[in-house]
């Protein structure tokens, strides 16, 4: 019996000292952290102007866009350096400045602000400054600058592969291509959310960033929901902004996502981050520019606007020999104008866009600028069918016109009303949820029951191949 | 090349930096500002009292409030030499494609490499002898680079007419080897290597005389080249609302544009249109030389997620490389896309800078820099009697596609031909979707005067019976009329608009315009006997199903001649028995 408790004791004994070196290891950590903390960033309690968000304080040896900590009665929030002059160092406030006294403390920091990366932050759910809204642990391992380098154009490749979301209107006429960057021009009160929390469930990508600006608290917990209840959101993170949120948080949104994002990509991960709503942020991009008395170009949005928006959206990449990035975002219209600042500059930058209107995605000045590097490789019927459902569906819209106005409806006109209706309910309508082959086989079937082959214009071949005869 | 000149940071907002300077200070040169181990390229652009206030042309974050500045004393400038062609650069003239291979994914701050190789051989061959006098500009001797003679100029620098004090022999030189030495009017005598540099702001004025652009620049875009023509040497912009095709057309001008040289400025746009262009280019094979695209291109690009101050010097880069290949006697394509980027990145330093702002809060010089941008297309008589051009074409991007903003107006007060994109245009999928009704030239068209002049009649008179049509119905036009516009949907079906996607169509040469535009001028002026609208409409279709197939046929082909009789055979068939 002596050799097993031997045995026992000089495990014991190794177990301990295995246990106090890791303890010596982690107190000597703790306390170069800690003496990292008093002796290199110093602090300051200068703070002589308080306007908006933007405190400005006297302080030395700062660096531009750096991030400070202030502590305030609120608590401690984050702030970032936007302007230096001299002294003088103006500091955006995340958490807003409602409480901030000029006798407050600012340490800062000395690098910008960062973001935890990696596997940990899946299924994760953070609010604007990436600190965890839901019960798990605050993440500081693997931290990514936010807002990084551009990627150099050589080491892009030609996008090449199709998302499928499941809705024809995308998959058939407008398809969803891996590393594009799209907006859904919308108004207020279409069902936005929805279509992007159905792309996200049915897409074929590797992680779900979902990056929410000014997002009612209501459509937070829709998504998690939606997501949970799919099984989805075990490959998702979330960075939430809501309407209550502090404005600076609304700022950080899309450069945390996309930063984080970025870190997946460079790991050879395929990302789909979710954007919603990017004219929340631009109205938070006014709001700061304001403050820090620029001058206006357009409506109140500051000049740079367009560079602002290209520098988030222009993150959508696909990697030579890594993962990829794909950017779907939602930017509601003020008054449906598309000519407003948001939606004009955005159309400049992005690769197309989707047009929600009467909850279904609008077929005239919808367009996806990559949809011809993929639908060519799908089924051979793809790109005709997209084009003559298309034309017909035109010709019905006019026919509406005229009747309408009071014309008389000729053969023609009453087959191009009948396919209408048809292809409003079975094609359209957002409740449609039927993979690209099917969606195919029924635009044969629904110009089989409205048309002759001839009517169609469509090429011989391919009639002979697919044409459907109506019963 | 770095003086003593330095200064101190006072003041950092977004990418303006401001120095405290104690010594002189020149306008424009270029300032490095060094963080930690980082030196990051700015300009001087204004300055007061004993203040510095410089643009700098990479991300400012992390520079602090004391960091040093050092002045160069030279204005921002780049390298012009053999090896240009068929590279790929930033706004600033970094090789992109050596940045990838040594720093990776992403574009790394205050990297900057040298523009082209210097331990690459040419085989030079002298032009010049020892003793001769020359002038700016003048050809000392060339290089072979792809399908051109690289002339090796006299510096454009040079004051007067410097004498040859000596010139290399034949033979294999890099680029840091001096091929000659040249005295120059006071005495001093200097050496010229195979580059040269030159500051980008500034116009090379090395020429005899700048001529009346006249020639045509076939782009072969019917479009285009019939109706709104381009010359040699002169200027044209593409304002549209996004999504009407400016950039597809860009890209189609630069493939089959002809001109020996096509320079692509991608300025501040999407970074995946660079991307296709850079990947394609290499793979197509220009017609006229049979060598690969990419062998007589040149592409800038600063899309829109690189520095924006960069953006700025990206089109001045670009056309200073234009002006230097001008100067070897070639003809110059350089597309800008897109101006109002451009401009844009003028707004945002000129709110930094806190300038009284114009309208729509853009710089009040705004119009005199893209009037002097523009002015520095041409065709030039070189010293030696050869002909030399920079043709310019800009698109412009106008917010809301409205064409009443500053950067358009600014442009069409310029440019020698507007070729205004509509939505409404390429809604209807009618490209390219230049709209023939608010498009114009003041250039020579290849196509004779009256017949254009009938096709634009006819486009004019189409749009007001339909404009009618839409009010009173079909039923209430009257047969001339509805003729009259299916003659005019007809010129715009088989002639306006091009199948970018047809191997054939895609490419319209000019002889092949003046046939068909002789072809469907006889239609148009043609009178039909037609019994009813359904025969007319049934017709024209007939037509332009026949035209859509005579379009994808090569010229002059068995199957052009074929289609060609079968509509003459329709036509007569219809037309009026007197």
């Amino acid at each position: 019996m002596k050799k097993p408790a031997c045995r026992q004791a000089r495990f014991a004994a190794l177990r301990a000292s295995f246990l106090c070196a890791a303890y010596t290891y982690r107190m000597l950590d703790f306390l170069i952290r800690l003496l990292k903390r008093v002796f290199m960033h110093k602090t300051y309690t200068s703070i002589v102007q308080i306007a908006g968000d933007v405190i400005t304080a006297e302080a030395e040896g700062v660096g531009y866009n750096e991030i400070a900590e202030i502590s305030t009665s609120r608590g401690v929030s984050l702030a970032q350096v936007i302007r230096l002059d001299g002294k003088r160092v103006s500091l955006q406030i995340f958490a807003g400045s409602k409480g901030v006294s000029t006798g407050d403390r600012i340490r800062f920091l000395g690098h910008p602000m960062r973001i935890a990366g990696g596997e940990d932050l899946l299924g994760r759910i953070f609010n604007g400054s990436g600190l965890p809204l839901d019960k798990g642990p605050v993440l500081e391992d693997n931290l990514v600058d936010i807002g990084g380098p551009p990627v150099n154009p050589v080491k892009r490749i030609i996008p090449n592969k199709m998302i499928r979301t499941g809705i024809p209107m995308i998959d058939v006429f407008n398809s969803l291509v891996e590393s594009q960057k799209l907006p859904i021009f919308s108004i207020a009160g279409e069902p936005y959310n929805d279509v992007l929390a159905r792309i996200a469930i049915q897409a074929e990508v590797d992680i779900i960033i979902l990056g929410g600006m000014g997002l009612k608290y209501d459509d937070y917990l829709f998504f998690r929901d939606t997501l949970e209840e799919k099984g989805a959101l075990s490959r998702s993170i979330f960075f939430i902004h809501t309407a209550s949120d502090p404005t600076g948080e609304c700022l950080l949104v899309p450069d945390i996502s996309l930063a984080v994002a970025e870190h997946f990509a460079l790991n050879g991960r395929r990302v789909l981050v979710l954007l919603s709503d990017m004219t929340n942020f631009a109205d938070a991009l006014k709001e700061i520019s304001i403050t820090m008395e620029q001058v206006p170009s357009n409506r109140g949005y500051p000049g740079d606007l367009y560079s602002q928006l290209a520098a988030r959206y222009e993150k959508a990449v696909d990697f030579d020999t890594a993962g990829s990035i794909t950017i779907l975002a939602v930017t509601t219209m003020p008054g449906d104008d598309v000519t407003h600042p948001v939606p004009d500059n955005t159309g400049y930058i992005t690769e197309g866009q989707f047009y929600l209107k009467n909850s279904v995605i609008e077929p005239f000045g919808s367009l996806s600028r990559l949809k011809q590097q993929v639908n060519g490789k799908t089924r051979s019927d793809h790109r005709t069918i997209m084009d003559t459902m298309i034309q017909l569906f035109a010709g019905y819209r006019e026919t509406l016109e005229k009747q309408a106005m009071g014309f008389q409806m000729s053969a023609w006109d009453k087959k191009l009303l009948k396919y209408g209706m048809i292809f409003e309910s079975e094609m359209m309508s957002l409740k449609v949820n039927i993979p690209l082959e099917k969606a195919l086989d029924r635009g044969w079937r629904i110009l089989g029951e409205c048309f002759t082959p001839e009517e169609t214009g469509i090429k011989k071949p391919l009639i002979e191949q697919y044409w459907q005869h109506s019963p | 090349m770095r003086s003593k000149r330095k200064g101190k940071v006072i003041k950092i907002s977004g990418n303006m930096v401001t120095a405290r300077v104690d010594s002189a200070v020149i306008q424009n040169e270029v300032a490095y500002i060094q963080s930690g181990a980082e030196f990051l390229k700015a300009e001087v652009i204004r300055v007061r009292n004993n203040e510095a206030e410089t643009q700098v042309y990479e991300n400012t974050g992390g520079l602090r409030v004391g960091d040093t500045v050092e002045f160069t004393g030279e204005l921002l400038s780049v390298e012009l030499g053999p090896g240009l062609l068929g590279q790929i650069f930033d706004g600033l003239q970094n090789p992109l494609p050596p940045l990838a291979e040594e720093y990776g994914f992403f574009l790394k701050r205050g990297v900057y490499l040298s523009s082209l190789v210097d331990s690459v051989e040419w085989e030079f061959t002298p032009l010049v002898k020892k003793g001769d006098r020359v002038k700016a500009g003048v050809r000392l001797g060339f290089v072979p680079e792809k399908i051109f003679r690289h002339f090796i100029m006299a510096p454009f620098s040079l004051t007067g007419s410097a004498e040859v004090v000596s010139i290399a022999n034949m033979g294999r030189y890099n680029l840091k080897q001096p091929i000659a030495c040249l005295r120059d009017p006071s005495g001093k005598e200097e050496n010229v290597y195979l580059k040269q540099r030159w500051p980008v702001k500034i116009p090379i004025r090395a020429y005899a005389e700048r001529l009346k652009p006249v020639e045509p620049l076939v782009t072969k875009m019917r479009l285009i080249d019939s109706l709104f023509p381009v010359a040699r040497g002169g200027t044209y912009c593409i304002p549209g609302p996004f999504g009407a095709g400016k950039t597809v057309l860009q890209q189609l001008i630069s493939r089959h544009a002809e001109a020996d040289v096509v320079i692509i400025a991608a300025c501040g746009e999407r970074a995946g249109e660079v991307v296709e262009t850079l990947k394609t280019f290499p793979e197509l094979v220009d017609p006229r030389t049979r060598k690969p695209l990419s062998d007589r291109t040149v592409i800038i690009c600063n899309t829109s997620s690189m520095p924006v101050a960069a953006r700025e010097s990206s089109v001045y880069t670009a056309v200073t490389i234009a002006e230097y290949y001008r100067q070897m006697g070639l003809n110059i394509l350089l597309l800008a896309d897109s101006t109002s980027r451009w401009a844009q990145a003028m707004r945002e330093m000129s709110g930094r800078l806190e300038e009284i702002p114009g309208e729509e809060a853009f710089p009040a010089y705004l119009e005199s820099r893209i009037a002097s941008f523009y002015e520095r297309a041409g065709v030039v008589r070189l010293y030696d009697g050869s002909i030399g051009s920079v043709t310019i074409g800009g698109t412009v991007s106008p917010a809301g596609g409205n064409f009443e903003e500053p950067v358009t107006q600014a442009t069409l007060k310029v440019v020698g031909a507007f070729h205004g994109l509509s939505r409404e245009r390429s809604d209807a999928r009618r490209y390219p979707a230049i709209d023939p009704l608010i498009s114009w030239s003041k250039y020579l068209s290849i196509i004779d005067r009256r017949h254009l002049e009938k096709g634009r009649e006819i486009l004019r008179k189409s749009h007001e019976v339909s404009q009618m049509m839409k009010v009173i119905g079909e039923e209430g036009t009257s047969l001339p009329d509805y003729v009259e516009y299916l003659k005019g949907e007809f010129f715009d079906f088989v002639y306006l608009q091009q199948n970018a996607f047809d191997a054939v169509d895609e490419a319209c040469p000019a002889e092949r315009q003046k046939y068909i535009f002789s072809f469907i001028y006889d239609i148009l002026e043609a009178e039909f006997d037609f019994e009813n609208k359904e025969k007319a409409l049934h017709f024209f279709q007939q037509l332009r199903q026949l035209f859509k197939g005579w379009n994808s046929a090569s010229f002059r082909s068995a199957e052009f001649e074929k289609i060609e009789q079968e509509i003459s055979l329709l036509v007569e068939q219809k037309r009026k028995k007197d």
